[in-house]
């Protein structure tokens, strides 16, 4: 399996891992009803004709190639290039294509970070996320603790990821609640003046692009 | 009255933030792949309204019971049997295969 | 593209209904004032969509701001904190 989340900071449970992504199903824990009636309904949807074995692994593959490195790649041109960084902020979408990556139709917005403002995105409703540009959610973004807490005690939960901003910063938080999701453009740490671009990009964390910590300082990239 | 719905939880007191992650495992991404394919424009036999729709009616014990993707699938299958895509006999049928051949192939230690 | 009612700094006020059904529009900010940012587009109305139907005619969306001490009477952090929140036009009143 492509492992190759480049965010593994935080402690995580690897006992979904599986060698073989394309083998059955067949873990260490039992199996469960759910698993069973995954399995069951991809094959009947298969030999009803209504897709076909390709298109679903096609799907699945290209799932995994939705990952942080996408977004830290818009976000560090955004740093070097003010004029695309205006173009982000207007329309992530055609901003995007110019790299080469493809989101799909589901509208993203980028919000920046600043010297006033701090962002931060949840979705309480469910767990909307800009899975396109950064690939799918980490666990806890779709908590019962995330998605109940972030939008009235934003500042707590985010000394739990250990950022902590000043009172003279604006906390703001960004529901997703609709038709859009949100990618926070995180602000580009001091003594980086003479770095290229891609070891900027080394220091935009998929946790920097939802709010709840800044891009990496030098000293800890 | 004011009705407030299970799903709907935000600014509830709630526990410290477990910063937990896991990669996803196949079974997971399926059912991502099953609810992608199903919704696409060419098909619209799902969307991710009546995805949600149906994640939220599974009921509070359900809900917090089932993790992400089960909610995912239990709300999936639930909308192909409403709309006659699948019947409850062929899945049940399926089930009981898959299921047969899962445990022969753990039995077999394959 | 539909008429909007509302453009970026409309006072609005989010209406304080609580229907049974799916609905976008958080339980915790109903009854909210806040102030339009921007307008976001129109969407077919979830509301519809999630029972199968096509939800047309489209609803606009708009961002509205809300100040953090508005909606939390407790709330802890600096007076400038606020949230963002996605709302469809129906759930919009105009707040003088």
């Amino acid at each position: 399996m492509s492992h190759d989340d480049h965010d593994h900071s935080h402690g995580h449970d690897h006992s979904h891992d599986e060698p073989h992504p394309y083998q059955p199903d067949i873990e260490d824990a039992p199996f469960t009803e759910r698993m069973v009636m995954a399995q069951a309904v991809a094959e009947l949807i298969v030999e009803k004709g209504i897709v076909s074995t390709d298109e679903m692994r096609a799907q699945i593959e290209f799932m995994d190639t939705r990952e942080p490195a996408l977004g830290a790649k818009l976000v560090a041109r955004t740093w070097l290039d003010p004029e695309f960084k205006a173009r982000v902020l207007t329309d992530v979408k055609a901003a995007s294509a110019e790299l080469g990556i493809d989101i799909g139709d589901i509208p993203i917005q980028a919000i920046e970070n600043t010297e006033d403002v701090h962002n931060v995105v949840v979705c309480t409703l469910c767990s909307c996320y800009p899975r396109m540009l950064i690939g799918l959610p980490p666990d806890w973004y779709k908590s019962r603790a995330y998605r109940s807490r972030t939008i009235k005690e934003p500042r707590k939960v985010l000394e739990g990821f250990g950022t902590t901003i000043p009172d003279n910063v604006e906390v703001r938080v960004h529901d997703s609640t609709a038709d859009l999701r949100y990618v926070v453009l995180p602000a580009r740490p001091a003594g980086t003046d003479d770095w290229n671009e891609e070891r900027l990009t080394d220091l935009v964390t998929r946790d920097s692009m939802i709010g709840v910590s800044l891009a990496k300082s030098p000293e800890t990239a | 009255m004011t009705i407030r719905r299970h799903h709907d939880m935000g600014g509830l007191d709630a526990g410290a933030v477990e910063q937990t992650e896991h990669d996803y495992a196949i079974w997971e991404k399926r059912v991502d792949a099953i609810v992608k394919v199903l919704s696409t424009p060419e098909r619209k036999i799902l969307s991710t309204d009546e995805l949600r729709r149906g994640i939220e009616e599974l009921g509070p014990g359900v809900y917090d019971n089932l993790n992400y993707y089960e909610r995912w699938i239990s709300s999936a299958t639930n909308l192909l049997l409403e709309k006659g895509v699948i019947t409850v006999d062929e899945l049940g049928a399926k089930m009981a295969d898959v299921e047969a051949r899962w445990q022969k192939d753990r039995d077999t230690g394959s | 593209m539909s008429e909007t009612k509302y453009q970026a700094g409309d006072a609005v006020k989010v209406r304080a209904a609580f229907p049974p059904g799916h609905v976008r529009t958080p339980h915790f900010i109903r009854g909210c004032d806040g102030v339009v940012t921007q307008y976001v587009g129109s969407h077919p109305n979830p509301e519809e969509l999630a029972y199968g139907r096509d939800g047309m005619p489209k609803k606009p969306l708009y961002r509205v701001k809300f100040n953090q001490a508005d909606v939390w009477p407790n709330y802890e952090g600096p007076a400038k904190d606020t949230m963002v929140i996605d709302i469809y036009e129906h759930w919009l009143e105009k707040n003088q």
